[in-house]
């Protein structure tokens, strides 16, 4: 399986009267985009505006953030069961409007969802600052129930990802990468003397507005399973997640997941990117015990020597990582888990809900309850009355001035447990 | 800042006034820098200077740890430092100790920063890491010139008052508090990069060590539930309306106690979940989900339990650190001791 991706670089984001790319500028016609939401029957309106990088601009409650990519050759289209039919994808060529984002939000539950900061000490923990970004408002028909509203928020994001990635479609790259995954046998017989290497992606999957999606299925009903790196690149996972901001993995992650990156970079040198395994979080033991069982079977199968395994949100999820880590290092094979902590604002406090002497190699992603200060903004984009709310934010975390006081979790993406960012902690 | 004041504490050894056959001797005070404290200046320049050495023999200090700590103090208050330096101690156990203790009084009692260096074995690394500034050092005096470099920029940014980074950056002991700092590789590749080393049987370093873990065994069983006195306790989050206590939707900074006195039944009008972990649509239609409060009246009418204690406990379990969560738990677990209540069932989420 092989796939190239083409990246054609967007350094600015403007409305304009056609929706187009031109000079690296994203131009997005307003009417015909927002028709093209308004199609949805549960929604009643869409406002969309605009953050760039270095702006003073907050965005809140933010849900998803989606990167915009189009299948220019190969089967199937990007994300599969939702904008384009169920088949497989990860061959061919993909085109991606790289440093552009759509970021849908939207009051689904009130606590879960998070901050993007355009500029200001926010804006260094989330990788969202970095990107001109369409921002999406959408309000909900009167009396739309939760989970209604949130599938309607998801398909916005895509479908409008889907919409500016087309715009690529007969653009020239400035740069291409190649990814290409062998056959188990093949890859043996290619590098015999390089550690196999697989990659173990948990899915959040706890349900109730906790779930993510794998062409179009429900990860919470599905068992553990291999699917090709680069399938992951043309949106065969998508995020449908009201989690807790800071640590769950956005469509964004999903179609950039860097570990699949790193370990593609070593592939051939100092490893054999051998496969990778997903797997979900579910809430029963009965579902942890069968999911982590398979999956330590999987790895065991394809004959690994180690595995990196990454995780989604906190808590609950650490018992699947631990049980993950301790079944798969009990096959002989050898881990390094990637997590982030809870350890009190204070950092003094146990990081992990669960532990184990097997998980002896662990890259964190920072500590979710340290606390934050960021300034005022100019400008909010949504609604900036749920900050007290949100998971980290407390009653007076937002003041007045239009300051904020809260904890890292409440930023978007900021300790990301696919490696996505540089933060640590010791 | 004019130049910073310094006071180093040696023992006998270093302070060249003699081996083990001086180790009795009780604190003194001499002016100026002595045997290491030659180094340390040296690497200080004209940003501090070595006012005093205080030195104390080991066996003397360990032996008469009190007396030794207060004249240790009076001598190192009297030069009114900006900052004090122990030791390096490397791995003489002894020296460790009173290195650690010395820097740990200077630090509580007078309130001025202090550095210590010593070997990762030495055993006042364990006793003193968690509040005192350790400097990982080699085990013996042949390391003293990187031991000097690694002390002195931390030494001379706690004088100032800088804000000190993680213990990755800033190169001292782990003190088990966890501070966020940016790596210069993202997550991922250092996954990658610790995987190979695991793999090739290489020396790799964990960014989180695995805490012992604490787990709790479960109570016996209750010999008879119709004799019992329950309680409800939940980290679900469920409070009256409008959340008077403003429980955190995550991290939680502390519990609420709820009158049941007459309530029956966990109303939409009248109960939600201030827990911001999971979706909220079905706790806030019927909170008896989360805190079965209708069926243990039932089960109170139909004499299945014994009765329903008057008071639930309630606070969010959502990334709340382990810590606090102990502490709630005893201060309820009191109450409910003093209420007479024989059972207790925890609902989570």
């Amino acid at each position: 399986m092989k796939l190239e991706v083409g990246y054609i670089p967007i350094r600015d984001i403007r409305f304009g009267p056609e929706s187009k790319v031109d000079n690296n500028v994203l131009y997005v016609n307003k009417r015909e985009l927002s028709a093209l939401i308004l199609a949805d029957e549960g929604i009643a309106s869409v406002a969309l505006d605009l953050a760039r990088p270095g702006e003073s601009v907050r965005i809140t409650p933010v849900k998803d953030v989606i990167e915009p990519r189009v299948k220019v050759s190969g089967t199937g289209g990007i994300f599969p069961g939702w904008c384009a039919k169920v088949r497989t994808v990860g061959e061919g060529k993909t085109h991606v409007l790289k440093g552009a984002a759509v970021v849908t939000t939207g009051k689904v539950v009130g606590f879960q969802e998070g901050i993007i900061d355009m500029s200001g000490e926010g804006a260094q923990y989330t990788p969202f600052s970095k990107l001109n970004s369409l921002v999406l408002v959408i309000q909900p028909k009167e009396g739309t129930e939760s989970h209604a509203y949130e599938k309607s928020l998801r398909l916005a994001g895509l479908k409008t990802a889907e919409y500016l990635g087309k715009l690529a479609e007969h653009l020239e790259p400035e740069e291409v990468h190649t990814y290409e995954t062998l056959s188990v046998t093949e890859g043996i017989k290619k590098y015999p003397e390089l550690p196999r290497v697989g990659y173990v992606l948990m899915l959040q999957s706890q349900g109730l507005l906790h779930d993510t999606y794998v062409y179009g299925v429900d990860a919470k009903q599905t068992l553990p399973t291999l699917i090709g790196p680069t399938e992951l690149m043309d949106g065969a996972i998508v995020s449908g997640n009201c989690v807790s901001a800071c640590d769950k993995n956005t469509t964004y992650h999903h179609l950039n997941n860097p570990v699949v990156e790193d370990l593609f970079s070593e592939h051939g040198k100092a490893l054999n990117f051998t496969g990778l395994i997903i797997t979900n979080e579910n809430v029963y033991l009965a579902d942890k015990e069968r999911s982590s069982d398979r999956t330590a079977e999987l790895c065991a199968y394809l004959g690994l020597d180690g595995v990196i395994i990454s995780q989604e949100g906190f808590g609950n999820p650490d018992a699947d990582l631990i049980m993950n880590c301790r079944k798969i290092e009990a096959k002989g094979i050898r881990t390094v888990i990637i997590t982030d902590e809870y350890a009190g604002q204070d950092g003094a406090s146990q990081s992990l809900a669960d532990a184990d002497a097997a998980a002896d190699a662990v890259v964190t992603g920072g500590n979710a309850n340290m606390v934050i200060h960021l300034p005022a903004m100019d400008r909010v984009i949504g609604s900036i009355d749920r900050v007290d709310h949100i998971a980290g934010g407390w009653s007076g975390s937002l003041k007045e001035d239009g300051t904020i006081t809260a904890e890292l979790q409440v930023i978007t993406g900021a300790t990301n447990e696919l490696g996505f960012n540089t933060l640590s902690a010791r | 800042m004019s130049q910073i004041k310094v006071v180093h504490y040696l023992n006998q050894f270093f302070a060249q006034v003699g081996g083990e056959e001086k180790a009795n001797i009780p604190p003194e005070i001499k002016e100026g820098p002595v045997g290491p404290g030659m180094a340390f200046q040296a690497a200080f320049q004209d940003q501090a200077k070595i006012v005093a050495t205080v030195l104390c023999g080991d066996s003397y200090f360990n032996e008469h740890t009190e007396e030794s700590v207060d004249a240790v103090l009076e001598m190192i208050r009297t030069q009114k430092p900006d900052l004090v330096i122990c030791g390096p101690a490397f791995n003489a156990g002894r020296y460790g100790v009173a290195c650690g203790t010395v820097a740990s009084a200077v630090k509580e009692k007078l309130g001025i920063p202090a550095v210590t260096g010593m070997y990762a074995e030495n055993p006042g690394v364990d006793l003193f890491k968690s509040g005192v500034y350790i400097v990982p050092t080699r085990d013996s005096a042949v390391g003293m010139r990187d031991a000097v470099a690694a002390m002195v920029p931390l030494a001379l940014k706690l004088a100032r008052g800088e804000s000190v980074g993680s213990s990755a950056e800033e190169g001292y002991i782990p003190m088990g508090i966890r501070k966020n700092f940016f790596e210069t590789k993202r997550g991922s590749r250092r996954a990658v990069d610790m995987l190979l080393k695991k793999l090739a049987g290489e020396p790799f370093e964990t960014e989180f060590p695995m805490p012992d873990f604490d787990r709790v065994p479960p109570n016996a069983a209750v010999v008879d539930m119709r004799k019992a006195k329950v309680a409800l306790v939940t980290s679900g989050g469920i409070v009256p309306k409008g959340n008077p206590d403003r429980i955190e939707s995550s991290s939680a900074s502390k519990y609420g106690k709820y009158d049941l006195e007459g309530v029956t039944d966990l109303t939409a009008e009248e109960y939600e979940t201030a827990h911001g972990g999971y979706d909220p649509t079905y706790a806030n239609e019927d909170a008896d989900r989360v805190l079965p409060v209708d069926m243990l009246r039932e089960f109170e009418k139909e004499g299945k339990i014994g009765s329903l204690s008057r008071y639930f406990y309630s606070t969010v379990g959502n990334g709340t650190a382990v810590a606090s969560s102990k502490k709630y738990a005893q201060e309820i677990s009191k109450e409910l001791v003093a209420d007479g209540v024989s059972a207790v069932i925890l609902t989570s989420t």
